[in-house]
């Protein structure tokens, strides 16, 4: 089994949740399985290494899960890993980036000088759906003076295109 | 300069957030410099090898900043990573347990089945102030049937005392 299929295999689908008509891709259990973490990471940095010829200066994870990789994604690439957060939860200065929800629209922030101008930044998440907050943090980089070079997602839910709302190339490893 | 010296340089003080009176001690700066994340997740894993016999079978981390160097130990020791989220973010079967805030109660989660019984459990978190979340994460360890061995901090507020509420030993790295 290659790794993306046993890291598929892993991935809970969860009903109903957090709504109903939702159908939630529950990734905690690759996290329980310390082989399945080694493979996400080595995945991702493979990845990188084949495909992207720039230095990579950033690694931009998405709270909360976007936190349960990304720190490691950078430690091996000897980036930085920077946050992004939804409003009111980073300390000191932030910028800030709103994307559209179902029903109105929420904020998204960073902090001031995390990023540094002319910077090679990656974002990652675990998942994308509507695409809504990966757009807000590909602005949050702009704002930064970053230069996006990816976006790189565990999961994608074709259905729902989110990739047509992003400016920079799209990598997700499975696809429901 | 020993690594915990140069961690602790690396923490940014950040009065009134998230409220009036309250000195932020952000961790962020630590996850920005790869040195620093190395430096962490090594001194975590030296202090558990030196001083605990027992196999460590799961960390758990709490959300969210638990998430950012929970894994990473968690891979380092063969362990599971299981994270414990405020009430309605995990997927699926919860335990609950409930702790105090200032004004009012909140709910901690865990996912039923995440920690199987008997399991040696090591609950991380970046910061301890009065100990009321740990607590609760204690308990969500012990309601799974596992056997919690001990707490480690990133950081330790030393006037709040939270210790007092914790009934596993503490480790923190760095007190304020």
């Amino acid at each position: 089994m290659s790794d993306l299929e046993y890291l598929r295999s892993l991935i809970k689908a969860v009903p109903d949740f957090p709504q109903e008509g939702i159908m939630f891709r529950d990734i905690f259990p690759i996290f329980q399985d310390p082989r399945a973490i080694e493979m996400l990471v080595s995945h991702i940095v493979n990845h990188i290494n084949e495909t992207i010829k720039e230095k990579i200066d950033v690694i931009v994870g998405l709270d909360a899960r976007g936190f349960l990789f990304g720190p490691m994604v950078a430690l091996r690439l000897n980036a930085a890993f920077v946050p992004s957060r939804k409003k009111g939860k980073l300390p000191g200065e932030t910028l800030s980036a709103d994307f559209k929800k179902e029903y109105g629209v929420d904020t998204f922030e960073m902090q001031v000088g995390a990023i540094k101008p002319g910077q090679n930044v990656i974002i990652m998440d675990d998942l994308i759906a509507t695409g809504g907050t990966a757009a807000a943090a590909g602005r949050l980089v702009e704002k930064s003076g970053g230069k996006l070079l990816e976006y790189i997602f565990l999961i994608e839910l074709a259905d729902l295109n989110g990739r047509k709302n992003l400016t920079a190339p799209i990598y997700s490893m499975i696809t429901f």
